[in-house]
């Protein structure tokens, strides 16, 4: 270690140099002063960078959450080019297969698509994921970033027809799963509007209501569609009366009603849904007010 | 509809569960004093977990550890908030071996002759300050430091880690807390942090470390943090990020980094001070609801919001505290009233009355940190899992949050009822939740710094 803080102070760029941080690095991985003094060797003496990813690839064997080998991949592959793409991508896929919500892994595959390119085939791959297991969270927020920033497809807006087809059935097959509630929300962004009006999202929430299911992420949604002027039609309504508990009066409000419903069937969450109830509006002023801090986050 | 196939995240969801609800029946069947017995903070074993860790930095230190000055704050930081100190010799080797890691371009590395790096820069700084006293303070280099800051922007608007490293949420929130917290920050400083901060919240609510990336707890902390520090707060849709938070605290009693993902007692601290963050920011989320911010007239349950409006109201821009504890004020800053606005914001924020009771549930997370992440000397993530001092910081931090969440003002103590365990044995010191440093010491290094 000496040897290697010989070299850095010397600054010494040489094929020695390369094969002590070589050394270093092997003795630890997280040290990111041997890392990007290594980055400045390999430019001055021009090494053949496929060589390099060979070496990232052996350290990277035990070492899937450190930031300084990822950052070392993104770097090399920033190099590379379009060359890394294919390269890349399998190698998230190896780390994802034992480890399916490696953070940093999502972020390097992220970055890839973005400054390389490869979406062809991401949405199926995002599908698969999700067919293995459908509570990966990651999977679904890879989902979203293909959905909205593939230059592919067309954008939210030409997706979001499908995407919720999609989410409203994952919905039904386990509707206590909270990622499809929230990734439904998701494709709503800013848009809350359509999401009230949209036929699909009122009929999921009847047959979750009614069906012996979790019924809190149908009711917190319900909850925030009515603030924004949502219609409840009668069997909806029917369906809350069913849940409201005897204590609560039926001349409540629905939507301080269904807060109630929340505090008994979410007790962890009670002091939450308190605070919904008493910051609910009675009537739908809110919208406008959501829509303007919409329009200020595009802006 | 079809029927639930079971998948890894529901079997390793389900082995966690059955392992807590196991200690937790065995807890609810034993008579209350022996309840009482095993909710206990085993404060002297964890202080001679953590003293052990310290002598670690000793001369002997390997000099390839890139994460010391970290192992220094985890620690010293966990012994500030059991309201214990070291010894002098520890404390003076401590500062002694964090001075060797100060670039003599400012900022620290992770080690001697290591380059500077944001994380270990916070980690030294709060270390410091934790250590508090003229010598610890003193070593410190603020006008570097500061260069420093400025050479790790990065045109996105967000902060590089080290020269050529990563740019994330993470980074921005270590250059802002340290430099708000050393009395540096600036209108160049913090230019077009907000944008990329913002650029990081996701559909969810929460806040990822890059811009598309998951929701994430410690991010999350990190991005909310960072944004009432420079004073853009408002710019976040905060009751999204409400719901998404209050959503992370699982069965179990603690809270899970990201969706569907495991509960660890780590996230006590980032996802608990972020709820407890958001308690001080009442009037902005009304805001953001399209709620008047007048008293009486929303029938909420609890009617304590009085006198806050008009005592926040006063709050905004204003900063008189530095001239209050620095008679002389502060040359040059007449003219500068945007850095004014930034200048104390951390000092403002935590003095602000609190108008809205905690959104998640306190005492459960008490629970499962006392029982589930103690260990006999230090904590744990979860059952099964062994103990280190990253989750031993940050489970006391976390448990610490979690018994002044229903405390009206700063420097009050808790009710006997909002602290889980027998009191004075199990109540700890009180951090402050921006910076996470124990809050008697950072009011000491504030007056320090507010006169230089």
């Amino acid at each position: 270690m000496d040897y290697f803080r010989a070299i850095y102070l010397a600054n010494e760029r040489s094929p020695r140099s390369l094969q002590l941080t070589a050394e270093a690095i092997q003795l630890n991985p997280g040290n990111y002063t041997v890392w990007q003094f290594r980055r400045v060797v390999l430019e001055a003496l021009a090494v053949d960078l496929h060589e390099e990813l060979k070496f990232v690839d052996r350290i990277a064997g035990d070492n899937s959450k450190n930031y300084q080998i990822w950052h070392h991949r993104r770097w090399l592959a920033e190099k590379l080019g379009a060359d890394a793409v294919t390269n890349e991508l399998e190698f998230t896929k190896k780390i994802f297969s034992q480890d399916a919500k490696n953070y940093h892994a999502w972020s390097h595959r992220q970055w890839v698509l973005q400054a390389l390119g490869g979406w062809e085939d991401e949405l199926a791959y995002c599908q698969q994921l999700l067919e293995d297991d459908i509570y990966n969270n990651s999977a679904w927020n890879q989902r979203y970033f293909v959905v909205t920033r593939s230059p592919l497809l067309g954008g939210l807006a030409a997706m979001r027809e499908s995407e919720v087809k999609y989410t409203v059935q994952a919905i039904r097959a386990s509707p206590e799963n909270e990622s499809p509630w929230r990734y439904l929300r998701g494709l709503y962004k800013n848009d809350t509007q359509s999401l009230v009006e949209d036929s699909q999202a009122a009929s999921v929430l009847l047959d979750v209501l009614t069906s012996k299911n979790s019924h809190v992420h149908a009711l917190s949604l319900l909850l925030d569609l009515l603030c924004h002027g949502f219609e409840p039609s009668q069997e909806l309504r029917s369906a809350i009366d069913v849940l409201t508990p005897e204590s609560c009066s039926p001349d409540l409000a629905l939507t301080k009603r269904i807060s109630s419903i929340l505090e008994h069937a979410d007790p962890t969450r009670v002091k939450y849904w308190n605070w919904r109830k008493s910051t609910t509006p009675v009537q739908s002023a809110q919208c406008q007010n959501t829509d303007r801090l919409a329009n200020l986050s595009m802006q | 509809m079809e029927s639930r196939r079971v998948t890894k995240t529901l079997e390793d969801q389900w082995m966690v569960e059955r392992q807590v609800r196991e200690i937790y029946d065995y807890f609810y069947s034993i008579p209350p004093n022996s309840q009482s017995v095993i909710l206990e903070l085993q404060r002297d074993k964890h202080f001679g977990y953590l003293t052990r860790g310290l002598t670690k930095l000793g001369p002997s230190f390997s000099v390839l550890d890139a994460n010391r000055p970290w192992l220094c704050y985890w620690t010293l930081h966990s012994i500030a908030l059991l309201g214990e100190s070291i010894d002098a010799k520890l404390e003076n080797d401590a500062i002694d071996f964090l001075t060797r890691c100060q670039d003599k371009d400012g900022g620290y590395g992770g080690g001697p002759g290591q380059m500077p790096h944001l994380a270990t820069t916070y980690a030294a700084v709060n270390s410091l300050i934790t250590l508090g006293g003229p010598k610890a303070l003193s070593s410190i280099n603020r006008e570097k430091l500061y260069t420093f800051l400025l050479q790790m922007k990065d045109t996105s608007g967000g902060f590089r880690m080290h020269d050529g490293g990563e740019v994330d949420v993470r980074a921005c929130y270590t250059a802002i807390s340290v430099a708000s917290i050393l009395n540096i920050v600036d209108d160049e400083l913090i230019h077009g942090v907000g944008n990329y901060i913002l650029s990081c919240q996701t559909y969810e609510g929460g806040i990822a470390g890059e811009p598309g990336a998951e929701a994430h707890g410690g991010y999350t902390f990190c991005g909310l943090a960072a944004m009432i520090l420079i004073n853009e707060v408002n710019r976040l849709d905060l009751p999204r990020l409400i719901d998404w938070v209050v959503f992370r605290q699982g069965v179990e009693g603690g809270f899970q980094g990201r969706t569907n993902k495991l509960v660890d007692g780590c996230y006590s601290f980032w996802q608990g001070a972020v709820a407890f963050l958001i308690q001080r920011l009442n009037l902005v989320v009304r805001e953001q609801l399209g709620l008047s911010n007048d008293l009486g007239t929303e029938s909420a349950d609890d009617s304590s919001d009085s006198e806050l409006s008009a005592e926040e109201e006063h709050l905004e821009g204003t900063s008189s505290h530095v001239q209050e504890t620095c008679p002389h004020g502060k040359e040059g800053q007449e003219n500068a009233s945007d850095t004014i606005k930034i200048a104390d914001t951390g000092y403002e924020f935590i003095n602000r009355p609190i108008a809205m009771q905690p959104l998640f549930d306190s005492l459960y997370l008490q629970q499962y940190v006392l029982l589930c992440s103690q260990m006999d000397g230090g904590f744990r993530d979860k059952p099964g899992k062994g103990r280190d001092h990253y989750h031993t910081c940050y489970c006391l931090s976390g448990l610490s949050i979690a018994q002044y969440s229903w405390t009206d003002e700063a420097d009050s103590p808790p009710l006997p009822r909002d602290v889980f365990g027998p009191y004075s044995r199990n109540l700890l010191e009180q951090v402050h939740p921006l910076f996470n440093v124990e809050l008697d010491r950072y009011y000491e290094a504030r007056k320090f710094f507010s006169c230089l």
